[in-house]
């Protein structure tokens, strides 16, 4: 039996920080249950392997191909698979990325075991087993969910957790043996086309710097981008903004875009439709802008100002940009 | 070329009423939709319809009664028919079990080159379903797809929106694909496809005739179970500053900021 499994992901080069979040998520149940806590790891040419140590990992799992240089789903879950079959732990997690929401449920369904979507809170109950929360119905219900298979599988929300520091690793790496047969794929991988307009996901980033119909039109969104960048954060916006064509659909957030938890989220002449808080309630700090003092916005911000985004955003990117003088 | 699409009805309302007991959903009382993630996978069917030749689309949903009018949506929409799988035992169902009852049915109903399914739905939201159903039929499973580039007889090659881009890959038929809003913009219907929804057969399926493993299906086919249910406090009370002077507003952030240590 050999604990709890983390899927660490290896994409463009680097392990993806949503990783390292997962493994504080994984240390704290695998010391609860007084068991080892491992990270699996697929890729090409993998660096920095050392680093899941630092971060939580007693045992890395790391399959290092050529031909599992891109995520194929079906290579990736028979491959895990196999190694579920040899190793047998009894809880596997991965982040809610799109990686860990397709490779999940496929290979959840191949151990014939359930999966619990997106949570937010993991914890060991009292009999052992793992206690999964999360929220559903665009936040409006909060579901903990057990599952009745001895190995338990969920995916994790990025932002849940912040990474921690670990130091008593026992840094063993794990080359596991993998059949020829395991690798052959029905995917062709043709090529990425990287985006212009992020660098991280919006899912990804501490800050949110939001905008919608209020911000009047497509120009005005460039103050968004230069409070973003002042505060290291990201762009995003309303379903109305997205429809208007200001800004791209994968800013989008909401019940039908992104979900987002960044320690900072601003909302710039967004109403509060609760299918938009439903995308960023559980930010940890609100801010909200809006010239509608009964805008339902104001309901679930912790901090507001009642007056026009287009007057207060430039007032602001100049007081900050003095503070830095 | 046969298409199925896997439709789901949803709730509308923004209210929904959890029995705490079994942490399944009450749905009567309640008015119902075709999950809007969904529309976009009809639609994007009934494109391929328009483009290629002799293609015929079926919409499959599990649900109650009820839920047929999600399927008469679908074809007022283009949809050429429709399954509706019901049956008292399929209630309570988790993503396991209604991946594998939809699976059933989908070997049943028989010969599709492509599956067709939304992102997720907006009650449930696992986005599971999907990626479930194409692993346990054993097809490739193409995930948040946001264009489909190219499709023939034989393959299918699309876009993935993922984390900083998008990806392009390529499988043989047949595949399960699950589609994202960026695809592209539903239709509404017109009055010929509400007449011919209105007036359409809908096939009906149930555990026996899809020849489900009762052991495998609804609640008790369910590995994961809801233990509790709790509705979390969204509202904040915030201090909210309606200054008619934007310096005195601006002043008042830049202090919350400091005293939250952003800035
Ligand atoms: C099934 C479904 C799914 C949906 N999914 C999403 C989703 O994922 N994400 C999402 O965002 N929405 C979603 N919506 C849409 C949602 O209901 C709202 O229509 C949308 O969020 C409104 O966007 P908005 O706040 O930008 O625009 P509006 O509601 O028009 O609000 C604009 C706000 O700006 C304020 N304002 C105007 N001028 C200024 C100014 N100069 N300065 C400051 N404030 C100003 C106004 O007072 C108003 O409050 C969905 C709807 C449905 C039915
Ligand atoms: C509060 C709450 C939390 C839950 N959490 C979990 C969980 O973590 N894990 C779990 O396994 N179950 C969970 N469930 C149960 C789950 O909601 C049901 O299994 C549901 O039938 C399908 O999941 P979904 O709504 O997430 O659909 P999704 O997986 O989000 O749906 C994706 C797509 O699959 C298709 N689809 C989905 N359902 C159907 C259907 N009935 N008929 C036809 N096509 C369909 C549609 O194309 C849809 O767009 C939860 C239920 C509740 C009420």
């Amino acid at each position: 039996m050999s604990g709890v499994w983390t899927l660490a992901e290896f994409r463009e080069d680097r392990i993806n920080s949503v990783s390292y979040e997962l493994l504080a998520w994984g240390r704290s149940l695998a010391d609860t249950l007084k068991v080892e806590l491992s990270s699996v790891i697929l890729g090409c040419e993998i660096k920095d392997v050392e680093s899941l140590f630092d971060h939580g990992s007693d045992i890395v799992y790391k399959v290092d191909d050529k031909r599992v240089e891109h995520f194929l789903p079906d290579t990736y879950s028979n491959i895990i698979f196999s190694l579920v079959k040899k190793y047998d732990p009894q809880i596997i997690i991965a982040s809610a990325t799109t990686y860990g929401r397709t490779i999940m449920p496929v290979l959840s369904t191949k151990l014939n075991t359930g999966l619990t979507a997106d949570c937010t809170k993991l914890e060991i109950g009292d009999d052992g087993t793992l206690l999964q929360t999360r929220p559903a119905i665009g936040g409006n219900v909060m579901a903990t969910i057990r599952t009745q298979t001895r190995l338990q599988m969920a995916t994790v929300r990025p932002r849940s957790k912040k990474p921690i520091s670990y130091d008593k690793s026992q840094r063993k790496i794990i080359v596991p043996e993998i059949e020829d047969e395991l690798f052959k794929s029905a995917y062709r991988w043709i090529k990425f086309e990287r985006d212009e307009s992020t660098d991280l996901p919006i899912q990804e980033a501490d800050v949110v710097i939001s905008g919608g119909r209020g911000m009047r039109d497509e120009k005005n969104f460039e103050m968004l981008y230069a409070l973003a960048k002042e505060l290291n954060g990201v762009v995003g916006a309303s379903r109305t903004a997205v429809d208007m064509g200001w800004i791209p659909y994968s800013h989008q957030v909401g019940l039908s875009g992104k979900t987002v938890s960044p320690h900072l989220y601003m909302a710039f002449g967004i109403s509060g439709a609760i299918q938009h808080i439903a995308g960023m309630s559980s930010s940890d700090i609100v801010i909200a802008v809006n010239t509608d003092p009964d805008a339902p916005i104001f309901n679930v911000a912790d901090f507001g100002i009642v007056g026009d985004a287009t007057e207060i955003l430039p007032e602001l990117l100049k007081a900050l940009g003095d503070k830095n003088e | 070329m046969k298409i199925g699409v896997l439709i789901k009805q949803v709730p509308a309302t923004d209210k929904v009423r959890m029995d705490e007991k079994t942490g399944t959903m009450v749905r009567s009382e309640m008015e119902a939709e075709l999950n809007p993630l969904d529309m976009y996978a009809v639609e994007e069917a009934v494109r391929i319809k328009e483009r290629l030749k002799d293609v015929h689309i079926t919409a499959i949903t599990m649900g109650p009664q009820s839920a047929s009018d999600a399927i008469r949506d679908a074809i007022s929409i283009g949809c050429d028919d429709g399954y509706l799988l019901t049956d008292r035992r399929f209630a309570g169902a988790d993503t396991w079990a209604t991946a594998y009852t939809l699976s059933m049915a989908i070997k049943k109903v028989g010969g599709f080159d492509l599956i067709l399914c939304g992102e997720r739905a907006t009650d449930g939201e696992t986005g599971q379903v999907g990626p479930s159903v194409g692993s346990q039929m054993g097809i490739p499973v193409l995930t948040y797809v946001s264009e489909i580039v190219d499709l023939t007889d034989k393959h299918v090659r699309v876009k993935r929106a993922i984390e900083g881009g998008h990806e392009i890959v390529e499988v043989d038929l047949p595949a399960l694909i699950s589609v994202v809003k960026e695809i592209n913009d539903p239709r509404i219907p017109n009055l010929s496809g509400k007449l011919k929804a209105k007036f359409a057969e809908i096939g009906s399926l149930d555990s026996v005739s899809i020849e489900a493993d009762q052991s495998k299906i609804g609640l008790g086919g369910s590995p994961t179970k809801v233990v509790k249910v709790f509705y979390p406090k969204l509202t904040r009370s915030g201090e909210i500053v309606r200054s008619k002077d934007p310096q005195s507003s601006i002043k008042a952030l830049l202090n919350f900021l400091k005293s939250k240590e952003i800035i």
